[in-house]
């Protein structure tokens, strides 16, 4: 028989739960996690990897179809869609693996079921672990941490039916490249999806109901963002309102209407990707002191929830819904819980990228939240167009912005489009974190010739000016 | 590769300076941009850099040295394991750097700080040798409020200083002000102003000068009847307008008289070093200025061989300059003896902090007229209190009653002033 006491149990097995275990057993601590389906969460097996996966491909679709101005020629291009889609799924499938044989490592057991609060047993809380064969079994753990993620939003009417309207789910796993497909909603999932299909060849619609597409980036950036979608072919609907769906066995005609004008599309497919919503349901959270707010569990500034004991970190305890921030969220929870001295995580040092063509990454205050912010601001900006190796690589669409506070040089914030940015963006969130002033920036120096040269000038524009442009 | 670090100018007519103290010590390893030493000159205090990486060999000037004459040899740097030479037998270069040359911070027509002086920042206090950690932005934030980083507890990795460290040092100070202020107040009741440059060197300079020197006072009543008659006759003899016309004020007369009491008792126009009294045969006086944020002492030479109408033209020109902040730096560093002049505001009698390396500073308060006592009469006179505050090192109470006397001589019959 196995132990079923531990120092934390964690339920959810993604980028926050399985950190947390590894973190709990660096520290000495007994752990143990408890996931239904996908050791690795959403991130790693219906989100950050496969579509990085996929997108690959498009990208290699893209550039196989734009051979020309390298001095190319490749005729009779094909693919097997089949072998794309498989591909994303075998890197999933392998990383999932992965997950499994660090937490063995770390001598972390991992209980299949559902897991959920149960009462309490004496000073210790129990987790009632249910799986989807065989008998339920009951944990005990001092520090129950709530890691269960989140899932797509549905609207009325837009219901996913797993046929013509799909959420992310079906969007990754296509038994063909529909024809034509219309996407609604363009934050990273959405822009994301648009982008792979329309580089696979599918005729795109984005529908937006915000007035810009990647509403939460800086508005520079996003105006850019559908210059390079229009360029494309993707035909970009801004401020929009959609109408009810008419389904076929085998389209669905979707009216958009857009400053009072209704435009009717019939596609093959559409995509849902209007937000998430956090898995608060059947984790034993009634009769509890854990309070929720639309959808999410009300955390302070350490994951701790209004239950003492009980923690929640990641998709569930709400926005910024990014695998990178459950994970920071998971190491610093289990540190305090282990009794060391942790920082609250601050959102505007947490990163954001969007792998659609072109990339676009960010850190903290956008131009227009920073001025909201009350500061005074200094912005740089650098266009691609300027730097030699985005040249050299056939990749000049893209732009660098940076915004200093003009008082006392910190780096508020930092935006970019355009190739590789999403492997960039780090260098800013490290000047960030570490609370370096335009003066280090400005003084470190950059390998010539990168794409990040950019970041250096982008840089100096905001002060003395950038040297080449 | 022994190198000779030399005596850096602080400005380009500055031809000798003191070392004021050593940062690094026989044997310290300095890399380039290392301060290694602090100069100054009577009103500057300025860092000096190491040029090239090395070991500092052998210091050849001690700190505290006065007169050090610019280029010649401070110290020697060699390489790691080498032997040190005996200076003389090294090649002579330009091994040091001021940090900041005034030159180049106080361009013409720029504004100019007293004392160009870029003390040790916050960040790096190179007195206790300490190294703070903290963040770029926390430096530059604590710099800009005013607040000492020694005294800030780090929360960041490894006890880094970090900005929400800052802040909160921030907040505590307003509050601890606010919770030891006798009236009880709601908000906060205090801000901290950075220190400007001057400042720092005010406060720097001042303290050194009334921690080190021992001073004493000496005060005497002064009537001011005759000199008042003479300067509205003088006054009245001047055209009406044009490039000859001049108005002398009191002070200009009281300049006067105290360069012609310096002659009658050089022993006062001196300065004190550790192996001589050095006599000064020019009577140079620094005039105290007050301008926005502090003060500054605008310097007129020769005093003794000048006019009241040059007196009074030059001062009125150097005030004017120091107050736009357009003195050169050879308008206000140096000077023999300085006097401060409190009397517009009425005050009764002050004292003084000498101005080093100076031994003497006359502290002059507002004249009034008041009853005295002539033969066996009641009279009228308007009478002032002026307080000589002295360098016992130099200057003895005697020699200070002497100058005293004959300063008030001069005052009392003005006719001194003009011959």
């Amino acid at each position: 028989m196995s132990a079923t006491n531990f120092d934390i149990i964690i339920v959810g097995g993604g980028p926050g739960g399985y950190v947390a275990a590894l973190r709990a057993a660096q520290l000495g601590l007994s752990a143990a996690v408890v996931e239904a389906k996908h050791l690795g969460g959403i991130c790693l097996n219906w989100g950050c990897i496969p579509t990085k996966a996929l997108l690959r491909a498009s990208e290699i679709n893209h550039l196989l179809h734009d051979l020309g101005p390298y001095g190319f020629s490749a005729e009779k291009v094909s693919f097997d869609f089949s072998k794309i889609v498989a591909r994303s799924r075998a890197v999933s499938k392998q990383l999932s693996g992965g997950v499994a044989h660090l937490l063995k490592k770390a001598k972390v057991p991992v209980f299949e079921g559902y897991g959920k609060l149960d009462g309490v047993d004496g000073a210790k809380r129990k987790v009632l672990v249910t799986p989807e064969k065989g008998a339920a079994v009951t944990l005990t753990a001092k520090h129950v941490i709530l890691a269960t993620g989140a899932r797509a939003r549905t609207l009325p009417g837009l219901e996913p039916d797993g046929k013509l309207v799909w959420s992310y789910r079906e969007a990754l796993v296509p038994e063909a490249l529909p024809r034509r497909l219309l996407v609604i909603g363009s934050g990273a999932i959405g822009s994301e999806f648009a982008s792979f299909y329309r580089n696979m060849g599918s005729e795109v619609t984005l529908v937006e109901v915000a007035p810009r597409i990647l509403p939460v980036e800086d508005e520079e950036i996003s105006a850019l963002a559908r210059k390079a979608f229009e360029k494309q072919g993707i035909r970009v609907l801004t401020s929009a309102k959609i109408g009810a769906l008419r389904k076929s066995a085998s389209d669905v005609t979707v009216p958009v209407e857009v400053n009072g004008k209704t435009e009717e599309f019939t596609v093959d497919r559409v995509i849902s990707a209007v937000g998430i919503v956090g898995n608060v349901e059947n984790i034993g959270l009634e009769g509890t002191k854990v309070k929720t707010d639309r959808t999410h569990v009300v955390t302070d500034a350490l994951c701790r929830t209004g239950e003492p004991g009980v923690y929640a970190i990641g998709d569930l305890a709400g926005a910024p819904w990014l695998a990178h921030k459950a994970s920071h969220e998971a190491v610093m929870c289990v540190e305090a819980i282990a009794g060391k001295h942790v920082h609250p995580i601050d959102s505007t040092k947490i990163p954001g990228c969007t792998y659609c063509r072109p990339q676009i990454a960010s850190v903290g205050y956008t131009e227009a939240r920073a001025k909201e912010a009350g500061y005074k601001v200094r912005v740089g900006k650098f266009p691609l167009m300027a730097n030699g190796k985005a040249l050299a690589m056939g990749e000049p669409e893209g732009l660098v912005k940076t915004v200093f506070d003009a008082q006392t040089g910190e780096l508020l914030g930092a935006h970019m489009i355009g190739a590789e940015v999403t492997e960039m963006i780090q260098g800013y969130v490290i000047a960030r974190t570490g609370e370096l002033t335009e003066a280090e920036l400005a003084e470190t120096i950059f390998p010539h010739p990168t794409i990040s040269e950019s970041m250096h000038e982008a840089v100096l524009a905001a002060y003395d000016g950038a040297l080449h442009f | 590769m022994a190198i000779e670090v030399l005596m850096p100018a602080l400005s380009p007519t500055m031809t000798e300076g003191a070392l004021a103290r050593w940062i690094k010590a026989e044997g310290d390893k300095v890399a380039i941009g290392d301060v290694i030493a602090e100069i100054e000159t009577d009103k500057a205090t300025m860092e000096v850099e190491a040029v090239e990486d090395g070991i500092l060999g052998r210091i050849l000037v001690p700190e505290g040295t006065q007169g050090v004459a610019v280029n010649s040899p401070i110290a020697i740097l060699v390489a790691e394991g080498e032997a040190v030479p005996e200076a003389g037998a090294v090649k002579p270069q330009a091994a040091t750097a001021p940090a900041a040359s005034p030159a180049a911070a106080t361009p013409q027509g720029s504004a100019p700080v007293a004392a160009p002086a870029p003390v040790a920042s916050t960040a790096k206090p190179a007195a206790t040798g300490k190294r703070i950690l903290a963040s770029p932005l926390a430096k530059r934030i604590a710099s800009q409020k005013g607040l000492d980083l020694t005294h800030i507890q780090g929360t960041g990795p490894s006890g880094r200083i970090v900005r929400r460290d800052v802040d909160k040092a921030t907040s505590q100070s307003m509050v601890t002000a606010a919770s030891t202020a006798p009236v009880a107040a709601s908000g906060p009741t205090s801000r901290s102003i950075p220190h400007s440059s001057m400042r720092k060197v005010i406060a720097r300079r001042l303290t050194e000068a009334k921690s080190t020197i021992p001073h004493f006072y000496v005060s005497v009543d002064v009537e001011l009847d005759a000199l008042l008659a003479l300067r509205s006759q003088l006054n009245a003899a001047s055209p009406e307008e044009g490039p000859d016309a001049f108005k002398l004020s009191v002070n200009d007369m009281l300049v006067k008289a105290s360069a012609i009491a310096l002659k009658r008792v050089p022993n006062v126009n001196a300065s004190f070093t550790e192996q001589a009294m050095v006599l000064h045969d020019n009577v140079d006086i620094s005039i105290a200025v007050s301008i926005p944020d502090g003060l500054i002492t605008p310097i007129l030479t020769r005093v003794d061989q000048k006019s009241l109408k040059q007196i009074s033209q030059e001062t009125k020109y150097l005030v004017k300059r120091a107050r736009a902040g357009k003195l050169k730096p050879e308008e206000f560093q140096g000077g023999t003896f300085s006097i401060s002049n409190m009397g517009m505001f009425g005050v009764r009698d002050f004292s003084a902090i000498i101005n080093p390396p100076q031994a003497a500073i006359l502290a002059i308060a507002a004249a009034k007229k008041q009853a005295v006592v002539k033969g066996n009469e009641l009279a009228i006179a308007t009478v002032m209190t002026v307080t000589l505050s002295v360098d016992h090192r130099v200057v003895d109470g005697a020699v200070a009653a002497e100058w005293l006397s004959a300063f008030r001589s001069v005052v009392e019959s003005p006719l001194t002033l003009v011959l």
